[in-house]
């Protein structure tokens, strides 16, 4: 309702201020009969740009303030021993003050203390909100008059319109970056909690996962060693490897050596709708049928493979992976210069022996970059494994075995109801850091490598 | 054709020498050969995985699709319907008046023994057979009494009326009669009780049980009591909504900072930095998102869980790298002839390119935004995070109410307790996913062609 209004009422400033800019611009150019520096749009552009720009900032401030100001303002209201006290409890208590004021009402009885913080909260809510709208209209308009009194003839609206535009993109590529600090800063703010709890080396060189559950008391803090879900994550994906290099590798050159084009035309499509099928899909596939596939063949050679395993999961992860290497590979084998392929095959070297020889060598550089990529998305993937990998975290050497990994664990610690203090939820993200940290270092240098191969050939 | 092979080759004649190539050839050949079959059988690995997906995948979904129903008819009893005549908006009556009344009506008819009735209409094929209550109601899904209920409520002329109906079978008859649990199980590991069981092949037997395309499923939300009408609608409109989210923010912002990027930056350590980044970006899991989505959107700033709104913005952060990355090939293709004609005819910068250089790029934005879509549509990592996987039974009405979406659903479906019956439920909702990808991707490749033709 309130997002509504404040929508409305920023359309209609947005309206308003354009027409008054376009026309005072319009009058200017019909009364006199001189022209104007710019066009009559782009003072039009330029007075709505003034007078919802404040607007907007107001708003966005408090968008990001509020909940800070408000909490802060509730624990104002509370006796004192509650913002002294342990983290969790001063937590729920802002919780039950929010729940009462929205209506909601609490569990048990609403302590007297509460109901009047509830009712100073509500009333400072409402306060706060009127006197921000109130602010930030305000604002907006003052802006939209002193862009209206600018408009005249030499003044140019063009340059200062099209200087905001720069800047409007400027802001959108800098949400990229944003995008980035945000997930490096929430990771390691809530890893950093989490560590308070866990001591980091038990952490990262533990060798049991045995998180116990939220609801055996506060002091069951279970033991978190990494190590189990990471050997995981790396026999899962080293399977994966095991199956998606030689395939890939292999129709790459196929393809960009022996094949038609007439067959290439028709065969590269369908390999790479291997790359748009959701990875659910390949999860529940590998679950059906890629599984007890397996278990049968172990069967008919009296292996026992479970049909949950790594070696489920990493097949199937590795099939996914084939049109990455594939057509990664097959770009780098197109950038390797002409003659040199032309050279071999001048010498008398056969085909494999001009592909073995020079192209591959020469490409070298550039599929490891494409391996490292197929590897980091190996590493974060999380459905497949979720579904076929088993979950159990446990060091085992045997890929038969079921396992866990990093990503499974982060969906099972986090799912359900997470309330961001306990180690229990927390160490989704100490595991969420290790994975951002892995894959951004694989992808940093598998794309520095492509990048020198590429300048290499340029 | 390792030295090996030619030993010392300064020192023979080339006589020698050409024979030793020509025994070597066949080994070369060969070799050649062998180099040449692993390729194709490369090759036909990849081809037969995409055939083995989609085979098993159709096999499995497409008669999920077709789901049994008993042809019966069914006898508005006025003994078991309860609550009388429906009121009616007497003269002077307030509404507030009127709409208790009805609210009292529609409990006391919803508290009538609707079972009887369905219990009724199935008894009526096999008036023969000595079947239990149970065993009759077990056979068909248990929504089948909502089903009247509605009827009767929307039309209280019933009364009294028999009229054919189509009722919906459970999910463990529609296994049975599939034929997907072993028949000669013993009764303790059946689902159904030898009654029901006899019953439902009397039905299918004497034609009025048949199999019918399952309307629902695209029509339903997800159920939980009654399995066999369990539908997709909900998850749909969850995902529609993020789909918007996505569109809506992805598309301008994605656009915008490929446009700063490849038409105005400067060269210098900021934008190289900048691209060093998306480029990252592009490649870091997407359950990272998902994580970014819990601790911002809904730790920090508090957006409710499970809704829509959190979790298009999750994906909107996903794709925006896939659409610069992807509008910026295409800004890079357009010939910088023509940015040098508009700046040479005096246009600023920005005039050329918003004016001449984007709309010519349409065709390529759009499939940088096909691509990211798909791509956002079937994302599940992330959006089990932000609490997507929640069971909601209804269909969301806004971006800010709780839902799931089409692969999560997917995801819920495949750890049903009733495997052999949600096996086939979850292979059709992937079919439906599938679908609408291979749609938005022809989509993309249609008007691409089209459009660009038409340049």
């Amino acid at each position: 309702m309130n997002a509504l209004l404040i929508a409305a009422l920023l359309l209609v400033l947005l309206s308003v201020s354009y027409q008054m800019g376009w026309s005072r611009s319009r009058k200017l150019a019909d009364t006199t009969g001189e022209r104007l520096h710019s066009r009559p749009v782009y003072h039009g552009a330029f007075v709505a740009i003034w007078a919802i720009l404040p607007a907007l900032l107001v708003l966005g401030i408090w968008a990001i303030f509020s909940k800070s100001a408000s909490e802060a303002y509730i624990l104002s209201q509370l006796p004192p021993e509650v913002s002294t006290g342990p983290q969790g409890e001063m937590v729920g208590a802002i919780e039950r003050v929010k729940s009462i004021a929205n209506g909601f009402g609490v569990v048990g009885e609403a302590d007297p203390t509460e109901s009047a913080a509830a009712s100073a909260y509500s009333q400072f809510r409402t306060l706060t909100t009127l006197v921000v709208i109130a602010v930030s209209a305000g604002l907006g308009v003052l802006g939209l008059f002193w862009a209206h009194s600018r408009v005249a003839h030499r003044f140019r609206a063009r340059n200062s319109v099209e200087t905001a535009v720069r800047i409007a993109l400027i802001a959108c590529s800098g949400i990229a970056i944003l995008t980035t600090l945000g997930i490096a800063l929430s990771l390691i703010a809530d890893a950093v909690q989490f560590f308070s709890f866990v001591n980091p080396l038990d952490f990262f060189f533990g060798t049991v996962w045995n998180p116990r559950f939220q609801s055996t008391g506060a002091d069951a803090v279970g033991q978190y060693g990494l190590l189990p879900l990471l050997w995981g994550t790396i026999m899962v994906s080293g399977i994966a490897m095991l199956v998606a290099i030689p395939v890939g590798l292999m129709s790459a050159i196929y393809l960009s050596q022996y094949a038609d084009y007439r067959v290439r035309n028709v065969v590269k499509p369908i390999i790479e709708v291997l790359a748009g099928i959701p990875t659910i899909v390949y999860g529940f596939f590998a679950l059906v049928t890629v599984g007890p596939f397996l278990t049968g063949i172990g069967n008919v050679f009296g292996l026992d493979i479970r049909a949950t395993s790594a070696l489920t999961a990493g097949i199937v992860m590795g099939i996914m992976i084939i049109p990455f290497i594939s057509s990664l590979s097959e770009d780098i084998l197109h950038q390797v210069p002409r003659a040199m392929r032309d050279g071999s095959l001048g010498l008398g070297a056969t085909k494999s022996e001009t592909i073995i020889n020079v192209l591959v060598p020469a490409a070298l550089p550039g599929i490891v970059g494409a391996v490292l990529l197929a590897v980091s998305r190996a590493i974060g993937e999380t459905m497949i494994v979720v579904l076929a990998a088993g979950n159990s975290p446990v060091l085992r050497l045997n890929p038969a075995e079921p396992v866990s990994t990093v990503t499974v664990t982060i969906v099972n610690q986090l799912t359900g109801d997470a309330d961001f203090t306990s180690p229990q939820s927390l160490v989704a993200f100490a595991l969420g850091l290790t994975l951002f940290a892995m894959t951004l270092v694989l992808n940093v240098v598998a794309l520095y490598i492509v990048r020198r191969f590429r300048e290499q050939y340029e | 054709m390792s030295d090996a092979a030619f030993g010392d080759i300064d020192n023979r004649s080339n006589k020698e020498l050409r024979e030793l190539v020509h025994k070597n050839l066949a080994g070369r050949h060969r070799r050649e050969a062998i180099f040449r079959t692993l390729g194709i059988a490369a090759i036909a690995a990849a081809l037969g995985f995409v055939i083995i997906l989609f085979g098993i995948m159709l096999s499995k979904g497409l008669p999920a699709f077709w789901q049994a129903n008993v042809h019966t008819e069914v006898y508005f009893d006025p003994d078991v319907i309860k609550g009388g005549p429906k009121p009616v908006q007497e003269a002077g009556q307030s509404d507030a008046d009127y709409q208790q009344k009805v609210l009292a009506w529609q409990r006391t008819v919803t508290l009538s023994n609707w079972n009887n009735l369905v219990e009724q209409s199935v008894r009526r094929l096999a008036p023969d057979l000595e079947v239990e209550k149970r065993d009759v109601l077990a056979i068909i899904t248990s929504a089948a009494r909502f089903d009247l209920r509605d009827m009767y409520v929307n039309d209280t002329s019933l009364l009294g009326k028999t009229i054919p109906v189509a009722l919906l079978a459970s999910a463990d008859a529609d296994n049975w009669v599939k034929g997907k649990l072993p028949r000669d199980l013993p009764d303790e590991r059946q689902q159904l009780s030898k009654g029901s069981r006899d019953l439902a092949d009397r039905l299918l037997t004497d034609g009025s049980m048949t199999f019918d395309f399952a309307m629902h499923i695209f029509t339903n939300v997800d159920s939980r009591s009654a399995p066999a009408s369990a539908g997709l609608a909900g998850a749909f409109m969850g995902s529609l909504y993020m789909m918007l989210v996505v569109i809506v923010l992805a598309v301008p912002i994605g656009v915008a900072s490929a446009v700063y990027l490849e038409e105005f930056a400067p060269k210098n350590r900021w934008t190289d930095l900048i691209e060093v980044n998306i480029n990252n970006l592009a490649a870091v899991p997407s359950i990272v998102f998902g994580l970014l989505g819990a601790a911002v959107f809904i730790n920090y700033f508090g957006l409710p869980r499970s809704a829509p709104l959190v979790g298009g913005l999750v994906l909107t952060l996903m794709t925006l790298p896939t659409i610069i990355i992807a509008t910026r090939s295409s800004l890079r293709a357009v010939p910088p002839s023509l940015r040098q004609a508009a700046l040479g005819l005096g246009a600023s910068r920005t005039q050329t390119v918003f004016h001449h250089v984007l709309p010519l790029t349409f065709p390529g934005i759009l499939t940088a935004t096909i691509i990211g879509v798909a791509q956002a549509l079937g994302e599940t990592a992330p959006l089990l995070l932000i609490g997507m996987n929640a069971f909601i039974a209804n269909i969301p009405s806004s971006p800010l109410e709780s839902a799931t979406a089409l692969p999560v659903q997917i995801y819920l479906w495949q750890g049903n307790e009733n495997r052999h019956f949600f096996e086939g439920r979850t292979s059709a909702a992937i079919i439906v996913l599938l679908a609408l990808m291979i749609v938005l991707n022809a989509i993309a490749i249609f008007l691409r062609t089209r459009l660009e033709k038409r340049q």
